[in-house]
């Protein structure tokens, strides 16, 4: 009989512990997808809204091309981004609700103020910005995907001050009757430390991704010597905020591994696999370790560096994973304070590697392609004609060759995957690297998952969510390949000629242009009762 | 009133305007399969909704985030009792969206047929679910002394769930009939009217016998005159369908969604998730609200943005209020 009370304890154990792995592994599984479509809807949104901009500003067919095909694979990404969206604003009722019951004061508001002031910002106005092309006037359409973009600025800054929260907890108190956190200053939540450097790193990060991959898109076409024009300005924008981010990203990564090296110790040891503390600590390039152990039996590393990245002084001491470890117990009473340590190293240095060569082949591209020789038409492998594709200039006088400028826009192409690997292993990197906390110091992952939920549930939703995403990444990348290879649509006289009122007919020039008189107006509104849509679903 | 009260009003309010909103799409999404006939008049429809349907939907991201703020319980109860059918919610909600989106982005009739089987079953499941949700808060489910659920997925399919699951639907289609009248010309615009009726056919009943449940069950003389007004104007509705009177009509299906609503949270208050298992483990305003402080700073970012969100969102649909037939649509 007890033996048998026992297996049945067991087993629930079990089916427990598991529950807890498949919820971990679906949140891990939907948060990395969604984060595939943020960063380059963030990244698009500005580059799309920058090229209307000189759209407007301009006049020049060729900004609009550029703004219409850029603005076509930006939506495809938003519509991603915005479905998996929803799954993560309610995945933590459906898996978390012991999290969700023990933070909700605190981790709802930014939350709930996402939906109230970014989301509804995007999704109308990235509405009226699709179907308006024909309705609004020039610069209210304009209007329109700069709202956007400042909505998906928003959205990822509120996200990532509630997600801060749970790296390093802030403007809170845990309330006596209940045991539960309680919100008490909402600023701090929103604009600790941790916040704004994480957001500064993050949304840098977005404006590189959204470049790498406008840049391999241009490097594809081209290669190929089509649509010259609008891809050699495309290409040029690409690269140098591509280059411009990617510092940004660096530097501000830097700050905020500083950060981390303050507030979460033991992540940054762990990314380091620096068991023991060392004075001054070196910096690891590989390691291969027992973890059980505690400790490295190969590794390759560059003394002091660590130091250095850890408080700019490359002779201080840097504290060890088995220290921490120990200082944790002391604080948190007994258990195993060590996240996943592979996955921290490895998360770790994929990250700054994928960041780093993303902005190295930006840089590289910005030289070669440096605005005297790009644009002269000394360079061109065909004088006289203005889209033929430049020549990438080597030196002053010498062109990179016909056999590494194919090589060149190759490697161009690859790169656009590049800071989405960064970005994924980034995430990974800090969202383990945390454990075995959810909310830093304060809550445990394994108190978090939903007690009444079961194990198979767990399951179909993580089953069910996985194979929707997989199917959906298919049809995705596939529509992504189609509009991407296709290019730049062809103008129409109204494209080019927006109305210059609210729902008006197109300004087209001819002899009823520009009339102003009000009754013309109306008659050219009925006349245009039966004009097609512009832009249908 | 005290401020969780208000909260409890709030909530309900984004509540009442996602299914105000996404009402008239879920039905616009049905009745792509009963009332079109043909691709073109498939489009006209989707387009009906083409451009606002994302910004509809997040009245369900800002109830939900609303919800976890404000009544943390309630949302970690809720997401996680109801775990089944609302993955099948998000699902939907997943694949709609993105039918709406990728449908048009290939000129291949299979392609084109899949993600219209996409927008129809999409729009109908949810349009089902919700009301089986919403069916069973205000009656109540087993919620143990952790304040979790502790029934299975079958306890959540009981008669007056279902009921109030063909209530939704019904409604929705029937106002998403109404708006199709409202924002189209031609043959789709007279066949709307026939499809509200149809749908106006169940969901009289189905409607009357709903509210009359929930007034014997929870009822009080609130939720009786909120119950009396969705009479009125259902029937109203109709009427003004058959009048020709399309822009009534809306009026009307509105009020009737509207009036439903309050009806049930009416019936809620003061809980927010009655316990069937012991009245003292249910969850109320009081009981699952956050701290005043979090309420109050919510306070002041709902009392700015959500008149800030009515006046653009209602400016879009002013921007894309003309009507659309078979002949506005390009080839």
């Amino acid at each position: 009989m007890q033996l048998a009370a026992a297996a049945a304890d067991h087993i629930r154990l079990a089916a427990s512990s598991g529950q807890l792995d498949l919820a971990r592994w679906q949140f891990g599984i939907t948060t990395v997808y969604h984060y595939f479509f943020v960063p380059l809807t963030i990244g698009l949104a500005g580059l799309v809204a920058v090229l209307q901009t000189a759209w407007v500003r301009t006049n020049k067919p060729v900004y609009l091309k550029a703004t219409k095909f850029w603005g076509k694979l930006f939506l495809i990404n938003i519509a991603m981004g915005v479905v998996t969206g929803i799954v993560q604003e309610f995945q933590f009722g459906m898996n978390w609700s012991a999290y969700s019951r023990f933070v909700g004061d605190v981790f709802g508001a930014p939350l709930a103020m996402e939906a109230l002031l970014a989301f509804f910002f995007e999704s109308t106005f990235v509405g009226l910005w699709i179907f308006g092309w024909d309705k609004l006037p020039k610069r209210l359409h304009l209007a329109c995907i700069w709202l956007v973009f400042i909505g998906t600025m928003l959205s990822a800054y509120f996200i990532l001050a509630a997600n801060s929260f749970m790296q390093h907890p802030v403007g809170y108190a845990i309330d006596h009757a209940t045991g539960r956190a309680r919100l008490t200053s909402i600023t701090e939540v929103l604009f600790q430390e941790t916040a704004v450097t994480v957001a500064f790193h993050t949304l840098t990060a977005c404006f590189l991704t959204g470049a790498a991959f406008m840049m391999g898109i241009s490097a594809y076409h081209l290669a190929r010597k089509r649509h010259v024009a609008v891809m050699r300005t495309s290409l040029r924008l690409s690269l140098v905020v591509a280059v411009i981010f990617g510092i940004g990203t660096a530097v501000s990564g830097d700050s905020l591994g500083k950060v981390m090296f303050r507030q979460q110790p033991m992540k940054m040891a762990s990314a380091e696999a620096l068991w023991e503390t060392q004075c001054p600590a070196p910096f690891s390039v590989f390691a291969y370790g027992n973890v059980a152990k505690g400790h490295n039996s190969v590794e390759l590393s560059v003394p002091g560096v660590l130091s250095f990245l850890s408080d700019s002084d490359f002779s201080s001491c840097v504290p060890g994973i088995n220290e921490t470890n120990h200082a944790e117990q002391q604080k948190f009473g007994p258990g195993d304070y060590k996240p996943n340590i592979p996955v921290a190293f490895w998360g770790f240095r994929l990250m700054i590697g994928f960041g780093m060569v993303s902005l190295a082949i930006g840089a590289v591209g910005l030289w070669l392609t440096r605005k005297r020789f790009w644009l002269s038409e000394r360079l061109r492998a065909q004088r006289g004609d203005p889209d033929a594709v430049p020549l990438l200039a080597l030196t002053k006088d010498r062109a990179l060759g016909e056999r590494l400028s194919p090589w060149f826009w190759r490697i161009s192409l690859l790169t656009m995957l590049l800071p989405l690997f960064a970005n994924s292993f980034g995430w990974i990197f800090t969202e383990t690297g945390r454990q075995p906390w959810v909310v830093y110091g304060l809550f445990r992952t394994e108190d978090a998952v939903s007690p009444g939920v079961s194990f198979g549930e767990v399951l179909t939703s993580l089953v069910v969510l996985t194979a929707l995403y997989g199917i959906l990444a298919v049809i995705e990348v596939r529509l992504l390949i189609k509009y991407a290879k296709a290019g730049p649509p062809e103008l129409s006289e109204r494209d080019l000629h927006p109305p210059t009122r609210i729902g008006g007919p197109p300004s087209l020039p001819g002899p009823r242009a520009g009339g102003g008189d009000a009754d013309r107006d109306e008659d050219r509104d009925d006349e245009d009762a039966d004009r097609p849509l512009a832009i249908a679903y | 009133m005290q401020l969780h009260d208000w909260w409890f009003v709030v909530i309900a309010v984004l509540w009442t305007g996602y299914f105000f909103l996404e009402g008239f799409d879920f039905g616009v999404g049905v009745l792509t399969k009963t009332l079109a006939r043909d691709r073109r008049e498939r489009r006209v429809l989707i387009n009906t909704i083409g451009p606002v349907w994302d910004g509809n939907e997040v009245w369900l991201l800002s109830a939900g985030g609303a919800m976890f703020a404000a009544f943390p319980d309630w949302y970690a109860t809720l997401f996680s009792g109801f775990y089944l059918p609302l993955l099948v919610i998000l699902v939907c909600l997943i694949v709609r969206g993105v039918a709406f989106e990728y449908r048009g982005k290939r000129d291949d009739a299979r392609w084109q047929t899949r993600w219209e089987h996409a927008v129809f079953w999409c729009s109908l499941l949810p349009a089902f679910l919700w009301g089986v949700a919403f069916a069973n808060i205000v009656r109540g489910v087993p919620i143990d002394a952790h304040r979790e659920y502790a029934g299975g997925l079958l306890g959540l399919l009981n008669p007056y769930a279902l009921l109030g699951g063909v209530v939704t639907l019904s409604l929705f289609v029937l106002h998403g009939a109404v708006f199709v009248g409202l924002k189209t010309v031609g043959e789709v615009r007279l066949r709307a009217r026939r499809a509200a009726y149809a749908a106006g056919v169940v969901a009289v009943p189905a409607a009357l016998g709903f509210l009359g449940w929930t007034q014997a069950q929870r009822g009080d003389a609130g939720t009786l005159i909120t119950a009396a007004v969705a009479a009125v104007a259902l029937v109203a509705a109709l009427g003004c369908v058959r009048a020709g009177r399309e822009g009534w009509a809306f009026v009307f299906s509105g009020v009737v969604i509207v009036a439903s609503v309050a009806t049930l949270f009416l019936a809620l208050f003061p809980d927010v998730m009655p316990s069937t298992l012991n009245a003292s483990w249910s969850l109320t305003v009081g009981n699952a609200a956050s701290s005043a402080y979090t309420l109050k700073v919510m306070t002041w970012v709902g009392v700015v943005m959500v008149p800030l969100v009515v006046a653009y969102q209602g400016w879009t649909y002013w921007v894309f209020r003309r009507r659309i037939g078979v002949r506005h649509i390009p080839a």
